[in-house]
């Protein structure tokens, strides 16, 4: 089978605007979690988001770098902020299609889990209003989940696979997996492949609030609500941006010089069959989607050096997850990192496997594994582990495990390898 | 230029992205400014806003230029 590294990273994260500012910011224990004020929340009960920080200057996140404003009104925001990761994997991996046959060879595999929920509220919103004949003929695609994928194809000539992935919070892990094995079974020598979300609008706060599952505690102390494995936790902070890698056959990398962060090296996936929104009580299927990676990578758990958690900071979710990592690991527990990059950038849903791949891929280029911020006190099931609470932890990481588990009981877990 | 001709050309300009020297009147809004067709469908749906008229389907398909655009307005508001 052929081999399939990493050349290129880019985010969008409300930590920052790129990917080494984000992992910097990480690094340095910085919170991307703040009051929203840009929407009305006053009838909302969890009024804190994950926002990308706007403007113009080194980290701030400008739509206008990345997309001229006569086509921002074809692409809801999540489309913005998948091309500009895209834009930023790409410019990072030095990999530029111009001929025909390179154009072939390259393909883009970027999901969503929502799509464009704010302007289907706004052109929802216009019917409702009696203004049918004012919604706009660029609503569909500006909204369609393939579109960030359409789009970045367009922008950089990417005449390979043009696919998506939806799988709710494990989109972005799936679409690296799946774009990977394009790769290794030769439907492209090079995929762009990630997640995008911006779902933090009154529809989405409203119906994730219904469920039960935003923090809402924490409203006066943004900066503190998103605390996995902590026992003050009281749910997840939702979060928006994006993350793509640039995938490439590793003797086409190398072949052009190209730097390699790491390799993917094992891909898993697994079902819960259990709950529309509960993870399986007993973990088994984290568990399975974690196995089935390591066999997938040839790994066995000794092997492992960091684990990038799912981690949301449920009161359910952590433990459960915890728990399988537990039970996988047995005793080569005492000898891996994890932690959960959600406590500083929130959960950004479709997006958060691509973010947290990018993440996965720097700890081990860099040897630096990011904190989990304010775990102050482990709850007793999470104990025994080290949970890499509140600084950078700096190890050598040969290999990393990236997991990302999503509403319908769909799992997904990422192998990457140094190189 | 009649007050009209110059509103439409502004919404030209601003949907399109276009100078505003390259809006004339006998302009494409296809052919000369890089619409395509559902920018066309947006144009027409910013004229109705603006302008406060109803432009059916069949006459918007008729409004290829600006001067279309602007003669079917000062008609229909005439």
């Amino acid at each position: 089978m052929r081999r399939v590294v990493v050349t290129g990273i880019g985010a969008v994260t409300p930590v920052a605007n790129g990917a080494q500012a984000t992992w910097q910011g990480l690094l340095d224990g910085k919170s991307g979690i703040r009051a929203i004020d840009n929407f009305d929340v006053s009838d909302i009960p969890a009024k804190i988001g994950g926002m990308v920080p706007r403007g113009t200057g080194a980290g701030l996140f400008n739509a206008e770098d990345h997309v001229s404003v006569k086509d921002m009104k074809k692409m809801d925001e999540f489309i913005i902020f998948g091309i500009a990761a895209a834009d930023q994997a790409l410019a990072d991996s030095g990999w530029v299609p111009e001929t025909e046959e390179d154009q072939e060879a390259t393909g883009v595999m970027i999901g969503s889990g929502i799509g464009g929920l704010p302007r289907i509220a706004e052109s929802a919103q216009l019917i409702a209003d009696g203004k049918i004949r004012r919604v706009s003929p660029f609503f569909i695609p500006s909204c369609l989940i393939n579109l960030v994928s359409g789009q970045v194809s367009i922008k950089h000539g990417l005449k390979g696979p043009n696919h998506a992935v939806v799988t709710a919070c494990s989109t972005g892990a799936h679409a690296i997996g799946d774009a990977s094995r394009m790769i290794m079974l030769g439907d492209a020598d090079v995929m762009v492949a990630g997640g995008a979300e911006a779902a933090v609008c009154r529809l989405g706060m409203a119906g994730f609030a219904a469920a039960r599952a935003l923090s809402t505690g924490y409203n006066d102390t943004p900066t503190e609500a998103s605390r996995p494995w902590d026992q003050g936790r009281d749910g997840f902070v939702m979060g928006e941006g994006a993350g793509c890698v640039v995938l490439e056959e590793y003797e086409h990398a190398k072949a052009r010089g190209a730097r390699i962060y790491a390799e993917v090296v094992g891909y898993g996936m697994s079902g819960d069959a259990y709950h529309i929104t509960a993870p399986a009580a007993d973990g088994n299927g984290g568990f399975r989607s974690m196995r089935n990676a390591l066999r997938n990578a040839g790994v066995t758990p000794e092997q492992v050096d960091y684990v990038n958690a799912h981690g949301t900071s449920t009161p359910l979710g952590d433990e459960i997850e915890l728990g399988a990592v537990k039970r996988l690991f047995g005793d080569a527990i005492n000898d891996v990192s994890m932690s959960s990059t959600k406590s500083a950038t929130g959960h950004l849903l479709g997006a958060a496997g691509a973010i947290e791949a990018v993440f996965s891929v720097l700890a081990i280029h860099e040897s630096v594994v990011p904190p989990t911020l304010n775990l102050h006190n482990p709850s007793e099931a999470c104990r025994g582990i080290d949970l890499v609470p509140l600084e950078a932890k700096q190890r050598k990481v040969n290999y990393a495990l990236s997991n990302s588990f999503g509403f319908g009981g769909t799992n997904a877990s990422l192998v990457f390898k140094s190189v | 230029m009649s007050d009209v001709a110059d509103r439409v050309k502004k919404i030209v300009v601003e949907h399109l992205g276009v100078e505003e020297d390259k809006v004339t009147e006998n302009a494409s809004f296809i052919d000369d400014l890089g619409a395509d067709s559902l920018d066309t469908v947006e144009l027409v749906m910013a004229f109705e806003e603006e302008f406060g008229v109803e432009i059916p389907d069949d006459a918007a398909e008729k409004i290829l230029t600006v001067k279309d655009a602007i003669d079917f307005i000062e008609k229909a508001n005439g």
